[in-house]
């Protein structure tokens, strides 16, 4: 492990844990905006956090260690989750952890958690979030497990830093199959972020929303992480999204300069994707919880047209 | 020939597929006409980019054909179709979509395998594109059973037409001009008679559904 991997692979670290919660921040802004509405100040997920931080933590009477530990577990997964997802550097130490399978576990790991917490205290809205959550959960895993397959098919290899590395910096070349895997990424992304089709981020206490009802138990520094972990997460999908689809500009192994680059171009395209999310969020309608089946399976089945295709052109 | 410009026809074809399975998945007529149109232009740039990397003039000709007919004068009339028959909103399906879209993965499986020793053999630039094109013409086939209402069989029939449009220009650079000529005016009369023919059947049965049709009656 050399000392410029070890620095990058703390910088992309602390870049994700001070950045996320911003572009949190970015997509409410531009989703305010274009819904006419006076938009929140961009740094306002940094004072929510803020203002959690030094509440007092309320915990249920009949809540297990589970419940107190969920948070935590949550948060350790979605920051080990940022940490290996190449975003600005290839070389990352701790990249060999954990393949692209393992990362889908690892956001596997952290549903399970958070769905025995809302269990665990036994309301009713966390039972009915907790199911939701799980049924989104076990449709969209095949489908970003596929996504994730056709650009390993094209770099021969599910390491994450692998794949960015033989998509970046190859011969410029079009795969039609990533075009698909594409669609189905962001169809994925929506579903497992909470976003607009499939869940409304911006409700609080209604009977159709998922996310919220999961964490309704939680208070203070535990809600803190939980905000935190949601906005990483968010940021997590990005960078996968990014590091698939528009990898360009990440940099090589033992190429200090290029990191310089990475990091203003890595801004820029977030800000861009932040943008698109609110659009494709203004745009769309909330879906019935009973379409979301179906839409998942377009999206499952839209990455297995994208492998077929990358099969038959075989480049 | 640059092999970005193959892949871009690789890609034209991977788009028009996805425009086909959007359409199978697609609930509503209106949506559905606007899928067409798209895939219309996906099909207007994959000539023009055959007709650029091979040298073929005449696949301009036929590209600016196209534009014309699938993206801007069969959409309109679609559109004064529904508006006519006040019909905007939901398609009945005869089997459920996420059924439907199992069946047509299966159908793209078997396209592709079936194309796939051709392929091989072909030496033509996008060689791929014959089993898209054949996915996408399975496809349109699946939309026009599966759909009981008339409007959306006859936008399947269209897109169908799409789907051997693009296996005619990719695999052959396009079939002579007398025969491209006489395609798109049969597919516009075809729409015309079509249209005339979505007026008869609602005038007599008051309802689009072409399961009326199948009875047959003595007077």
């Amino acid at each position: 492990m050399s000392v410029y991997g070890a620095f990058s692979q703390l910088l992309e670290i602390a870049l994700a844990l001070l950045l996320a919660p911003l572009l949190t921040g970015w997509v409410n802004q531009w989703r305010a905006w274009l819904q006419n509405k006076s938009a929140p100040s961009l740094l306002q997920p940094y004072r929510l956090l803020h203002k959690l931080f030094h509440k007092e933590s309320v915990v249920a009477e009949h809540a297990s260690p589970l419940f107190r530990s969920a948070p935590y577990i949550v948060f350790g997964c979605m920051a080990l989750a940022c940490s290996i997802v190449p975003t600005l550097s290839t070389d990352l130490p701790l990249a060999p952890a954990a393949d692209a399978i393992a990362l889908v576990g690892l956001f596997a790991l952290a549903r399970v958690f958070i769905s025995l917490a809302a269990i665990d205290v036994g309301t009713a809205f966390g039972t009915l979030g907790a199911r939701r959550e799980m049924l989104i959960g076990f449709l969209a895993e095949p489908a970003l497990l596929m996504v994730l397959f056709s650009a390993s098919l094209i770099s021969q290899s599910t390491s994450l830093t692998t794949m960015v590395e033989t998509l970046a910096h190859r011969d410029l070349a079009i795969y039609p199959g990533l075009a698909f895997a594409g669609v189905a990424f962001t169809m994925i992304s929506l579903a497992e972020n909470a976003r607009v089709p499939v869940d409304n981020p911006a409700t609080h206490l209604e009977l159709t929303m998922i996310h919220e009802a999961l964490i309704l138990e939680y208070s203070g520094r535990h809600l803190a992480l939980i905000e935190w972990a949601a906005s990483l997460k968010l940021f997590a999908y990005s960078c996968i999204g990014l590091a698939l689809f528009f990898p360009w500009g990440i940099a090589e192994a033992d190429a200090p300069l290029a990191l310089l680059l990475a990091l203003p171009l890595l801004v820029l395209k977030l800000a861009i994707g932040g943008v698109a999310l609110a659009l494709l969020e203004t745009l769309s309608a909330k879906m019935r919880i009973f379409r979301v089946p179906e839409f998942l399976a377009t999206a499952f089945l839209l990455a297995v047209i994208g492998l077929l295709v990358h099969i038959l052109l075989g480049q | 020939m640059s092999p970005l410009l193959t892949q871009s026809i690789n890609l034209l074809g991977a788009l028009l597929l996805l425009l086909s399975f959007a359409m199978i998945s697609q609930r509503r007529i209106l949506s559905l006409i606007h899928l067409f149109t798209l895939q219309g232009a996906a099909l207007v740039m994959a000539t023009a980019t055959v007709g650029y990397v091979t040298q073929q003039p005449h696949l301009y000709l036929s590209a600016a054909i196209t534009f014309v007919l699938k993206v801007l004068l069969i959409p309109y009339l679609l559109h004064r179709v529904i508006e006519r028959l006040d019909v905007r909103w939901d398609v009945e399906t005869l089997i459920n979509i996420p059924t439907t879209m199992i069946i047509g993965i299966l159908l793209v499986i078997f396209a592709f395998n079936l194309a796939l020793p051709i392929a091989q053999l072909s030496t033509t630039i996008a060689r791929g594109s014959l089993g898209i094109a054949l996915a996408c013409v399975l496809l349109s086939f699946l939309m026009m059973i599966t759909r009981s209402k008339a409007v959306p069989q006859v936008i399947g029939f269209l897109s169908m037409e799409n789907g051997l449009f693009f296996a005619a220009t990719a695999a052959t650079y396009g079939m002579p001009m007398v025969v491209e000529l006489g395609i798109a005016l049969d597919v516009l009369i075809g729409v015309l008679i079509l249209g005339v023919f979505m007026f008869q059947i609602r005038e007599q049965f008051d309802s689009l559904d072409i399961h009326h049709l199948e009875r047959l009656k003595d007077v």
